[in-house]
């Protein structure tokens, strides 16, 4: 039967000739390209001391943004805890109490938020589902830690670091 | 004896000793490094500048990891094995010329342990009995893996001890001597009457016969057989801790530095170098600059071992006998028979 594409090619195996049987002049074609290799620049880097760039619109470590007067941003809607398909978001909302408008933009403001880094797949849905753009995944790496505990960041370590320090 | 003689021949053992070890330590880091080289990569890089303080590391991490006996191995051979690889591995280097002579005052130093008469048979009785090392380490840790890894070992060694024997007859028929000195000593410089001095341009299927034996001898890739992670866990030394285990690695990079040597000794003039008696340089100077010499043939085999592990995938274990017996055999008997013709035709 013909073949649809002909792009079947039928491969036999002949018998080995001297020199390949000789094994030498294969085990020396072999050292040269390692040899080449030598030479080469490594491909790879020493990692703590030297990075590599990150593309602009990398997905990393989450921060929680505050607003130019220095107030966060979020209101705790929720929508970022509902889009994430990994249920790594969960937040308890709390009323904004007279005294505090500088801290809080709206009336109503996370108390608690906290994201489980281990669950976190940086789809980036929270950032696109946020509506008050309080949320990006614009920072590092998540750094290694021993206990699973220690990688449910709460907004000690989410929260932007206020304006005026 | 002279009590000068036996000092001087101590300081002589206590160097050649001392740079043997650190030969074989900074081995350990080069593997390392060529490896990481070989592969795109950079290497160990954490201790000291470019990793160079990595020896004494690991060194210190063996030193300080558990001891680790198995109930069911025999007691005594389980330390017995370790110790007697790295004593054999340790005295081979006696017989290797490792320059000419210093003169300093009136006083004349043979920079070579000893000379004995039969040097070569000397070093295939030590490089026989290292394999003793990891046969009784493999029979007493009572593993199968270890004892699978022994086999392969002692089988190996055996069998291309014989082909390492052979080459080495045909190069005899041409020195005329086993004294390791006399044979360095006819390889004086690099060119006389009209051909090259060093036995590699006259015994080069000689050399790649032994240099292929050598590779088996020291159980180095392709030739791994007894250690070979993928099949035996980690082959003879499977069940070994700690020191014991630092001891069988050790042993292995020492090995390799020996049979270096020696190879630069039989066959690439040993300390000789181009043109060492008409730069009109001291004998001293002369001397020293064969050391130096010697140590850069003995660093490049080194080097050419490490290239040839991380190009060069395992044999398999029909493969490797294959090659031991039906070609390696045959090919320096015939090696043999060719140097006696040309040895005869060209008196």
């Amino acid at each position: 039967m013909e073949s649809l594409t002909n792009k079947k090619k039928v491969l036999e195996s002949k018998p080995l000739n001297f020199w390949e049987r000789a094994y030498l002049p294969a085990i020396a074609q072999g050292l040269s390209i390692t040899i080449k290799h030598f030479f080469k620049k490594p491909a790879t880097i020493r990692y703590p001391e030297e990075k590599r760039e990150f593309s602009e619109n990398y997905r990393g470590l989450h921060s929680l943004k505050r607003d130019e007067e220095g107030r966060e941003r979020c209101t705790a809607c929720g929508l970022c805890a509902l889009s994430c398909p990994a249920e790594a978001i969960t937040m308890i909302a709390g009323e904004r109490q007279a005294g505090e408008e500088k801290l809080y933009r709206e009336e109503k403001y996370a108390a608690v938020y906290e994201i489980n880094m281990l669950r976190c797949i940086f789809c980036g849905l929270c950032e696109e589902a946020c509506p008050k753009e309080a949320i990006y995944l614009d920072g590092d790496i998540v750094p290694s830690d021993f206990l699973r505990k220690d990688f449910i960041y709460g907004k000690d370590k989410l929260v932007e670091a206020p304006l005026n320090q | 004896m002279e009590l000068a003689l036996v000092i001087e021949k101590f300081i002589l053992v206590a160097i050649i000793f001392g740079i043997s070890l650190v030969t074989a330590m900074y081995s350990t880091y080069a593997e390392r490094k060529v490896a990481a080289f070989l592969q795109d990569r950079v290497g160990p890089n954490r201790a000291g500048p470019f990793g160079i303080f990595q020896p004494m590391a690991d060194g210190a991490k063996m030193f300080m990891k558990e001891e680790i006996i198995p109930t069911q191995s025999s007691g005594l051979l389980f330390i017995v094995g370790p110790s007697l690889a790295i004593l054999t591995a340790c005295i081979g280097s006696a017989v290797i010329p490792w320059g000419q002579t210093l003169t300093i005052g009136s006083r004349v130093i043979d920079l070579q342990v000893t000379d004995i008469n039969v040097g070569i048979l000397y070093i295939f009785g030590v490089v026989s009995l290292g394999v003793y090392g990891i046969m009784i380490g493999g029979w007493a840790s009572n593993n199968k893996y270890s004892l699978l890894g022994a086999i392969r070992a002692a089988s190996q060694n055996i069998s291309y001890e014989i082909a390492m024997g052979l080459s080495i007859i045909a190069l005899l028929m041409l020195t005329g001597t086993l004294s390791l000195k006399e044979i360095a000593q006819q390889q004086h410089g690099f060119w006389a009457n009209g051909w090259f001095t060093w036995n590699f341009f006259r015994q080069p299927l000689g050399f790649l016969i032994f240099i292929i034996c050598a590779f088996a001898e020291t159980n180095r890739s392709p030739f791994d057989l007894p250690e070979c992670e993928t099949e035996l866990v980690g082959g003879y030394h499977t069940e070994y801790s700690s020191m014991k285990l630092g001891f069988y690695l050790f042993a292995e990079y020492i090995n390799m530095f020996i049979s270096s040597a020696v190879m630069a000794t039989l066959y690439f003039g040993g300390y000789n170098f181009p043109f060492m008696h008409h730069l009109g340089l001291s004998e001293n100077l002369v001397t020293i600059l064969g050391v130096v010499a010697l140590f850069a043939k003995i660093i490049f085999f080194i080097f050419f071992f490490m290239w040839v592990r991380w190009t060069i995938p395992r044999f398999r274990y029909d493969q490797l006998m294959n090659l031991g017996w039906k070609v390696l055999i045959p090919l320096a008997i015939a090696n043999i028979v060719l140097t006696g013709v040309f040895a005869t035709i060209f008196k």
